[in-house]
């Protein structure tokens, strides 16, 4: 029997597991929470210019949202660029892609098993930022009930959910990244053009953003998705951000990951 | 464009029938490499092995054992291929291939870049292949090595073919004569002009003569004559012209003749 997706999928995972820059993506995920905990330990100050930003002192709850409202436009897409923009072109820059293409594998499971890796890398990166927020975050400021955006208090176990169900919705622009640094790993073949690429892409959509008269498209940008998660951390939930979200990321991210396919299906696999 | 990796403007390939543009099945009992093996160099070279041996699926994981054996990387197999020589690279993608338990071997320049015990490894190894009943395809511009290791050649000038058969009907179509030295060359030159079966009677270009003989007999016959006549032959020996020799000939003459033309439209458009 030919192998099958699940066995490049799953050799994708080990060869990411073997590379450094893996580990510099995961190791960012979950350093950074622990630095911003010891530091508000150590200052005893609280971030209140941000939304939960005066409640990190009162629960650890709170820690992961204000990470989030911190890191969601830059720091997470570059965790994730780290890895979507060197899934191809490492292949490319190792002259690898001639090695596995004459196998018995046919090209479009090859891009299914890199598009999965890139996209459980992107998951694992968020779910250790939440862990690692939220250990960190309880032993500092404890395991309490937190002030939803509404003004409502909500219980510590009930919080605990809209934690992460906010992260989960956070991971849909973050996916978006995931194939647009697919995108780029696949058309620039070189892995630094299609980090930044990918992290310039995301910086240039927030920029647009501020432009003035151009108000009417924020709905529509990929860096409005960044905080749609918001809408889960309100009495009642306000699904609109959360449902806008899916389908405009939607319109970014399958043009991206069709795009890439195509590339990598159609594309010579020559020597330099 | 074989093994399904670049698309051909013009043409089609088959291998056993099959065509690799469309499906991998079609290089089923087929493996090689194209230019330099590569791998994963922070990978080990027997977890690249499993990795491909994944990739193929079916018994290929439990051929590694003896394909390390066979190139002699067994006791290198856990270090990682960044570490490796290029010479063990070549090797470890002789392994790859032999996963796959192949019918046809592609090897495009195996001995590029090693050293003389790596190229004389390299070609052991190839000949055991070959030993074995395996059809191997070398690409090189290697001459001396496809000299050396091919039965069958195929010279290939812009794309196209422009020699395809055994070594030996290369050699033999292209002649290669005699040369013969003798202790006066003016008399030789007398008697061979006269002897049947002997033409194509020239200078040497390092002295002494040469010719082409119609046979063995026809030289033994022009050897007897000249004894008699009083010219003592100092060497007479046949000119075997070298695949580099023939190379040359069928790609570089085809290129003159193409410029051959342009004289002629330039006094046509005078």
């Amino acid at each position: 029997m030919n192998p099958g997706t699940l066995t490049i999928y799953r050799w994708e995972l080990r060869k990411l597991r073997a590379q450094k820059r893996t580990y510099l993506g995961l190791g960012a995920a979950a350093l950074v929470p622990i630095i911003f905990v010891v530091a508000l330990v150590v200052q005893g100050e609280s971030p209140n210019e941000v939304a939960f930003g005066k409640y990190v002192h009162d629960t650890g709850l709170a820690i992961p949202l204000v990470l989030l409202l911190f890191g969601a436009v830059w720091m997470f897409p570059l965790i994730t660029a780290l890895v979507a923009g060197d899934i191809v072109a490492s292949e490319d820059r190792n002259q690898t892609l001639k090695t596995i293409l004459t196998r018995s594998v046919e090209r479009h499971q090859v891009f299914a098993g890199k598009a999965l890796a890139t996209f459980t890398y992107a998951i694992a990166a968020i779910v250790l930022t939440g862990v690692v927020a939220l250990v960190a975050g309880i032993m500092a400021s404890g395991f309490d009930s937190i002030i939803s955006l509404s003004g409502t208090r909500v219980s510590a176990m009930e919080g605990l959910g809209l934690v992460w169900a906010s992260l989960g919705v956070y991971l849909i622009p973050i996916l978006t990244v995931a194939c647009i640094g697919l995108l780029f790993s696949t058309l620039f073949r070189n892995s630094a053009a299609a980090i930044v690429g990918t992290l310039m892409f995301s910086l240039l959509i927030q920029l647009i953003g501020i432009l003035p008269g151009l108000e009417s498209l924020h709905p529509y940008l990929l860096s409005t998705q960044y905080n749609a998660w918001q809408g889960f951390l309100r009495s009642p939930v306000d699904w609109d951000p959360i449902v806008r979200a899916a389908w405009v990321c939607s319109l970014y991210a399958l043009p991206a990951l069709a795009a890439a396919a195509l590339v990598f299906l159609r594309r010579d696999v020559a020597g330099d | 464009m074989m093994l399904g990796l670049i698309r051909p403007t013009a043409g089609s390939v088959r291998l056993f029938g099959r065509d690799p543009q469309t499906t991998v099945a079609a290089l089923e009992g087929v493996a090689g490499f194209v230019e330099a093996p590569s791998f994963y160099p922070y990978l080990s070279g027997l977890v690249n092995l499993e990795l491909l041996g994944s990739f193929d699926g079916g018994e290929a994981k439990q051929r590694i054992p003896e394909a390390l054996e066979t190139v002699g990387l067994s006791d290198r197999a856990k270090d990682k291929v960044g570490a490796y020589s290029h010479g063990m690279r070549q090797r470890l993608g002789i392994a790859a291939a032999l996963l796959r338990q192949p019918r046809l071997m592609l090897l495009d320049e195996p001995a590029t870049g090693l050293d003389p015990a790596g190229m004389r490894d390299m070609r052991d190894l190839i000949r055991g292949l070959s030993a074995q009943g395996m059809t191997v395809l070398l690409s090189s511009h290697l001459l001396g090595e496809v000299e050396e290791l091919c039965n069958r050649v195929a010279i290939v000038r812009k794309g196209g073919v422009a020699y395809q058969g055994s070594l030996a009907e290369l050699k033999r179509q292209a002649g290669g004569g005699y040369l013969l030295r003798t202790s006066d060359d003016d008399v030789a030159r007398r008697v061979a002009a006269a002897q049947a079966g002997i033409s194509e009677l020239r200078a040497g270009v390092e002295g002494g003569l040469t010719f082409d003989a119609e046979s063995d007999a026809a030289v033994g016959a022009l050897s007897l004559a000249l004894t008699e006549s009083g010219a003592l032959i100092t060497e007479l020996s046949p000119r075997q012209a070298s695949l580099e020799d023939l190379f040359f000939k069928l790609t570089e003459g085809e290129a003159d003749k193409a410029a051959a033309p342009q004289p002629q439209l330039a006094e046509r458009a005078a």
